[in-house]
């Protein structure tokens, strides 16, 4: 399996790690073949998950925003309400078969940590998330269900307190007790095999998609869009199409106040090459290397770096990376919400806002696919506040 | 030409004795304090210093270290100043000194400069704990032409990758003595004198022990098992205790004479 893309991915972990890592590709590598392991796979992700999710065809945005034929691939009707679910079954599954009996994640909005709670408690596995301290206020109603799914939520106080705190963190638990625990990472990032092994878990949202527009129009969209934080529900949605070189593809970042000032999240606009969290890619980092303290209203894209896959797209081309700021991603939040009864996740939100820059400029006869990667119910409250702000603003 | 620190292992093992090697991390918490820190740990007997480039991300350090980076960056500590101060060190001293450091502050810095200035100001080592066998083929290669030496990590988890890890090696190797991240702690792997006879069998490059090393008990138990001890967290907790009694020097003079008469 290769460890890097093009120059991008590695292993940059401390080297009691490394056994483990190199144990879990040859795992993954065998489960990958093993018919009886992609059968549970598909059985869990169908009937407990609630996959394939549909590719609703949103007739009142193509409506209104006047362009190509738009659909969107309804990841926010999984279980636990997004995309993440897809990886962490995946990932459980291999940890039941390599007979690890303690799962540790991180989790940034929560998301993935809730999916990872609630598969641990349907398979009564031990599980420990870890999640910075900001985000654990932010996104409280994520805390409490993972502590009803019996998992127990370690509030990460180091460093900036956000999701690049609680990822070190879990490696060091990790680092810590490497022999029992299987670290489900949440996104396509991390050391290899990491970013390959979560697009394979995830890759099952472009597959459906291809299926589903081919039986609905007869051929491929396009145009793909998809938000952009670690970037694995942009990955589950472009890579089986990487190779079909007239589907355009868009990936969005997250520009928080602006790409201007110092508070956003867009990591490939305004980053550099560097390693982070065992990858090199690009990053948010200072003239000495020091990872940048990063910034969006949606806790599920404030990463400093992205998927080492995603920056290889990057470099050569193959996915256009663009930026949604806070005020944007709101406005594609309540568009979203009162045209088609649909209630997004932020982190999906941005794509939204993009799609609604986009869709105007395409043909009548084009077809754009915008990945929802989850939905909006555990954003209610920084809605509120933002929405409530500006009433009293009028 | 031998570097510094084999020169220090060649002496030492001439007297039959073993390496009492330091950590600090530089600029915890100022640059001063670090001049002055080294110094008198040398006065108190230590072989070689480890000196911690403070990094925001410090994935293989536990509580006490990262503590420490972060009073050094918010003293506004980097990569030049901590060179800056090795230049005025070597003025006063000749005890081998060695870098710990995350690649990502060589590698944005820019390794062929990195090197560069290691060589002209007196480092004689490189310990990167995030740069494995797989990743550091490149800066090894590099490396050589500055008689610089690249510390390799042995984990109790290397198994069947210690033969490759520590052949044609210089310097020291590095054994982590215990599963985890840095800091002290109350015990030791219990098949750690295998594992660090399994490290023996390939290398004959001397062999340092790290990772929960705290008090002159642990020094005693562990000194026959390798040619040198390493301590980190433990001298960082001296500091800490120095900053709030603002006699950080006298506290680390102290602590480290204790061990360096428990490593004789």
């Amino acid at each position: 399996m290769m460890k890097r893309f093009g120059k991008f991915g590695g292993q940059f972990v401390p080297e009691t790690l490394m056994n483990a890592l190199i144990g879990l590709e040859r795992e993954f590598m065998k489960a990958k073949e093993d018919e009886s392991f992609l059968k549970e796979y598909a059985y869990y992700v169908k009937e407990y998950s609630g996959r394939p999710t549909p590719l609703y065809y949103a007739e009142n945005l193509t409506k209104q925003l006047g362009g190509g034929k738009i659909y969107l691939k309804r990841e926010d009707l999984n279980h636990t309400g997004a995309h993440k679910i897809n990886n962490v079954i995946g990932q459980v599954l291999l940890a039941r078969r390599m007979g690890k009996k303690r799962i540790i994640a991180e989790t940034g909005a929560g998301q993935h940590g809730v999916a990872t709670a609630t598969i641990c408690a349907m398979f009564g596995l031990k599980c420990e998330i870890y999640m910075g301290e900001e985000d654990v206020q932010r996104q409280s109603l994520n805390v409490f269900k993972m502590k009803l799914l019996g998992a127990k939520v370690n509030t990460v106080t180091s460093g900036t307190k956000t999701l690049k705190d609680a990822t070190n963190e879990a490696i060091r638990d990790w680092v810590s007790n490497v022999g029992d625990t299987f670290y489900v990472i949440g996104s396509v990032v991390g050391p290899h095999p990491y970013p390959t092994m979560v697009r394979d878990f995830q890759r099952i949202i472009g597959d459906e998609v291809k299926e589903q527009i081919i039986e609905k129009e007869g051929r491929l969209p396009d145009y793909l869009i998809a938000c952009v934080g670690g970037g694995s529900n942009a990955m589950g949605l472009f890579y089986p199409f990487a190779q079909e070189v007239d589907v355009k593809i868009y990936g969005v970042e997250a520009g928080g106040l602006g790409v201007d000032t110092e508070q956003h999240a867009a990591t490939i606009s305004k980053g550099s090459i560097g390693v982070i969290h065992g990858m090199m890619t690009y990053l948010l980092q200072d003239e000495y290397g020091q990872i940048m303290p990063v910034y969006s209203i949606s806790a599920g894209l404030d990463y400093p770096g992205i998927g080492p896959e995603h920056a290889y797209y990057h470099s050569i081309g193959r996915v256009k990376y663009e930026v949604i700021n806070d005020n944007e991603a709101i406005e594609g939040f309540q568009y979203l919400t009162k045209v088609e009864g649909i209630i997004p996740a932020l982190e999906s939100a941005h794509a939204i806002a993009y799609l609604m820059k986009l869709a105007p400029n395409t043909k009548k006869d084009d077809l754009i696919v915008v990945n929802l990667s989850g939905r909006g119910d555990k954003d209610i409250d920084t809605i509120l506040n933002v929405i409530g702000s500006e009433k009293n603003e009028e | 030409m031998k570097s510094r620190i084999t020169e220090k292992f060649n002496t030492l093992r001439e007297k039959n004795e073993k390496a009492l090697i330091a950590y600090i991390t530089s600029g915890d918490p100022d640059i001063h304090t670090t001049i002055n820190l080294v110094l008198k740990m040398e006065e108190a007997g230590v072989d070689i210093v480890e000196l911690g480039i403070p990094y925001s991300d410090p994935l293989a350090d536990g509580p006490v270290i990262q503590r420490a980076a972060q009073r050094s960056l918010k003293n506004g500590t980097n990569i030049d100043s901590i060179f800056h101060m090795v230049s005025k060190l070597r003025e006063k001293t000749d005890l081998p000194l060695v870098f710990m450091l995350y690649y990502n502050s060589v590698f944005r810095y820019g390794v062929e400069k990195f090197l560069e200035n290691c060589k002209d100001y007196g480092v004689d080592g490189l310990i990167i704990p995030d740069l494995p066998l797989e990743e550091k083929k490149e800066l090894n290669e590099m490396m050589k032409d500055y008689a610089i030496d690249l510390i390799p990590l042995v984990a109790p988890t290397s198994e069947d990758r210690i033969k490759e890890i520590v052949s044609d090696t210089e310097g020291f190797v590095y054994c982590i003595s215990s599963i985890g991240v840095t800091g002290m702690r109350e015990s030791f792997e219990k098949d750690l004198s295998d594992f660090i006879n399994k490290v023996r069998k390939y290398t004959d490059t001397p062999l340092a022990i790290g990772f929960g090393i705290s008090n002159e008990q642990a020094i005693k138990e562990l000194k026959e098992l390798g040619d040198g001890l390493i301590v980190g967290s433990a001298i960082i907790k001296k500091i800490e205790e120095g900053i709030k009694e603002d006699n950080i020097e006298e506290k680390v003079f102290e602590f480290v004479n204790r061990l360096h008469e428990a490593i004789h």
